[in-house]
């Protein structure tokens, strides 16, 4: 009976929500940066004009070819000790998308798992959870992310752990928020007397129905988790050099930024324009998922 | 009322040990041993070592320094500095000052700057104005302001010469501290000169640090305006003729506060986060900086204290809001 009604429904509802998110021109603006930003991540190696990490002895600080002293081969010019600045802004965004994917990927099941934990558990365990991740929110995040990485070490790998740490309480909450409002509904309770067990329940009948709200999370925590990174890159607890890492970069281009802008300009530049197109799309979702905050 | 003060309060409590077991258990999970990273190159003997171990503590069971901790916490004792030998307690309320003065003035930046152009967008709805600011409102919200306050350095201090670089006020000038906010106390020196550096000193951290609150006011503002505009009352008000003005900061503004007050207080605990960036590009004395330092010289006493004591204040700072709530609100009060 409902074979044929399915597909039709969830297809309309696609187009629908397609329509609602396309009306959206920061979004969509959002949609293509992103597009843009996985492509060069991709194609790193193809399109970079040279090593992120070779020095060219003969061209410390080169200004970008169009200032005067440019050189052509050097397109946005290079860092103190030679190399190619736009090689290493290449190389940043797949290091930056990656470290969105494994911050926000650690973050979002952990929460998942705490939060429906919470929710579907209820009393002593209930609290103990919440409780933790109310201690968690006390600290101011960048504090905690630092004291964390002083614990673990510096390193790309740590400051990835102590962002995922930081941003967990908004996907636990979130989803213990959502199971609650959806255990009370009569499907949960029918599948229930169906003889479903607590983990079928739990991430078959409940979670699909809590994933918009998530969804939205997950992309805005992907631009949060870019962007502490990379201040911890920038105070030296993150990325350690060589490594590509835009805050990294910032970070070696204080000593010079007096004198050569553009170690200090496409950075930051770069950061900015890939946390503002993931907060313009999760903007977006979030209006085409939710139609009661649409204006 | 009563009873939701005391629940509130109560909650508080062990929340406030949980955090002192965590700042102290923290810290002590940092491998590299203070007294050993003290030592420098040359290293100390054996027995010198053993000696100031004990001294500090360090050779008691990790239980027994937690309870010892708890206890000096208890009595107010912080511990002392590692590094500077200075009370932690002394060093943060030299430093606190300086980092409340630069946060309550972003604050105010945001704010005053913030809900003007929030209701303006409300009003122009639509138009470019609108666009524009809300263009510049999301690019706000996303900044790397340890980028941005590189970059107004360089384009204002450097470039432009109109502010100097870091510091709260020139080498040149001295001012008393009374209070230990600058402002206050240039003021009440009445030194014409200090008065004017501290200004200058402050202005661009005050706007570098208040950026993405003053995106995140003007966004809330302009919805909650938008949404209060659209209320019966509100046309009523405009057919009974009062003048357009009067309609958009009497009637809707004073409504439309209300979500934005709720954002300002969310916004503490990020505009800690914010400080510790401004004050390590402006060298701006304050607690953020001071933090930064101590975790990059294993300083466990004053890293926990520091820590402790600003986890306090935001908690404090919750509890305030949510108790304020409760006394505007009745609903909440259950």
């Amino acid at each position: 009976m409902s074979e044929t009604a399915v597909p039709v429904r969830s297809r309309s509802r696609i187009i629908l929500f397609w329509r609602s998110f396309a009306e959206n021109r920061g979004a969509a603006l959002g949609l293509s940066v992103m597009a843009l930003l996985i492509m060069v991540a991709m194609l790193a190696d193809a399109i970079a004009p040279h090593s992120p990490i070779e020095q060219y002895r003969d061209h410390f600080l080169t200004p970008p070819m169009w200032q005067h002293g440019g050189d052509p081969a050097f397109p946005l010019g290079t860092d103190d000790v030679g190399r190619d600045l736009l090689a290493r802004l290449i190389y940043g965004a797949r290091l930056s998308l990656l470290i969105g994917i494994a911050v926000v990927t650690l973050s979002l099941s952990c929460g998942i798992v705490l939060g429906l934990t919470a929710a579907f558990a209820g009393g002593i365990i209930d609290i103990a959870i919440m409780r933790l991740m109310d201690i968690v929110l006390v600290f101011p995040s960048l504090l905690l992310a630092i004291v964390i990485v002083a614990i673990l070490g510096p390193g790309l790998f740590n400051a990835m752990i102590a962002v995922a740490i930081v941003t967990l309480p908004s996907y636990t909450r979130l989803t213990r928020a959502s199971a609650l409002s959806e255990l009370a509904r009569d499907y949960v309770t029918a599948t229930r007397c169906a003889g479903a067990s607590t983990l079928h329940l739990m991430f078959n009948t409940v979670l699909p129905n809590c994933l918009a709200p998530l969804i939205v999370q997950a992309t805005l925590g992907f631009a949060t988790a870019i962007l502490d990174a990379a201040a911890l890159g920038f105070l030296g607890l993150g990325a350690q050099p060589p490594t590509p890492e835009w805050g990294t970069m910032l970070a070696g281009a204080m000593q010079f930024y007096q004198r050569a802008w553009w170690v200090l300009a496409f950075p930051g530049l770069a950061i900015l324009l890939t946390v503002l197109a993931f907060n313009l799309f999760g903007d977006g979702l979030r209006d085409a998922l939710d139609p009661k905050l649409k204006r | 009322m009563l009873r939701f003060l005391l629940t509130r309060v109560s909650v508080i409590i062990p929340t406030f040990v949980a955090v002192t077991f965590l700042s102290f258990l923290l810290i002590h999970l940092v491998p590299g041993d203070p007294i050993e990273t003290r030592s420098g190159e040359h290293g100390i003997t054996p027995e010198r070592l053993a000696e100031l171990r004990h001294l500090y503590g360090f050779d008691q069971p990790l239980w027994r320094q937690f309870l010892h901790y708890e206890h000096q916490v208890a009595t107010g004792d912080l511990g002392t500095s590692i590094v500077t030998q200075d009370s932690v307690w002394h060093a943060f309320l030299q430093l606190f000052p300086a980092t409340v003065e630069l946060s309550v003035c972003a604050i105010l930046f945001a704010v005053l700057v913030g809900i003007p152009l929030g209701v303006m967008a409300a009003v122009r709805r639509g138009t470019a104005f609108d666009y524009g600011l809300m263009g510049l409102s999301v690019t706000g919200a996303s900044m790397p302001i340890f980028w941005w306050g590189l970059m107004a350095i360089l384009l204002f201090s450097v470039t432009l010469g109109w502010t100097p670089v870091s510091g709260r006020i020139s080498d040149a000038m001295f001012v008393e501290p009374v209070t230990g906010f600058m402002l206050i106390d240039c003021w009440y020196s009445t030194d014409s000169g200090a008065c004017t550096s501290t200004v200058e000193h402050l202005i661009l951290p005050m706007i570098v640090l208040g950026t993405v609150p003053l995106a995140v006011v003007a966004r809330m503002t302009r919805s909650a305006m938008l949404e209060v505009l659209n209320e019966d009352y509100i046309r009523t008000a405009r057919a009974k003729g009062l003048s357009a003005p009067r309609v958009v900061v009497i009637h809707a503004l004073r409504n439309a506060l209300i979500p934005v007050v709720t954002v300002i207080g969310l916004q503490v605990g990020s505009l800690l986060s914010g400080a510790i960036l401004t004050e390590t590009i402006f060298a701006w004395p304050g607690v953020g900086h001071w933090l930064v330092e101590s975790v990059q010289r294993r300083d466990y006493p004053v890293v926990q204290g520091g820590v402790l004591l600003i986890a306090t204040l935001v908690m404090l700072v919750n509890l305030t809001v949510d108790l304020t709530y409760g006394l505007l609100n009745p609903r909440i009060r259950r």
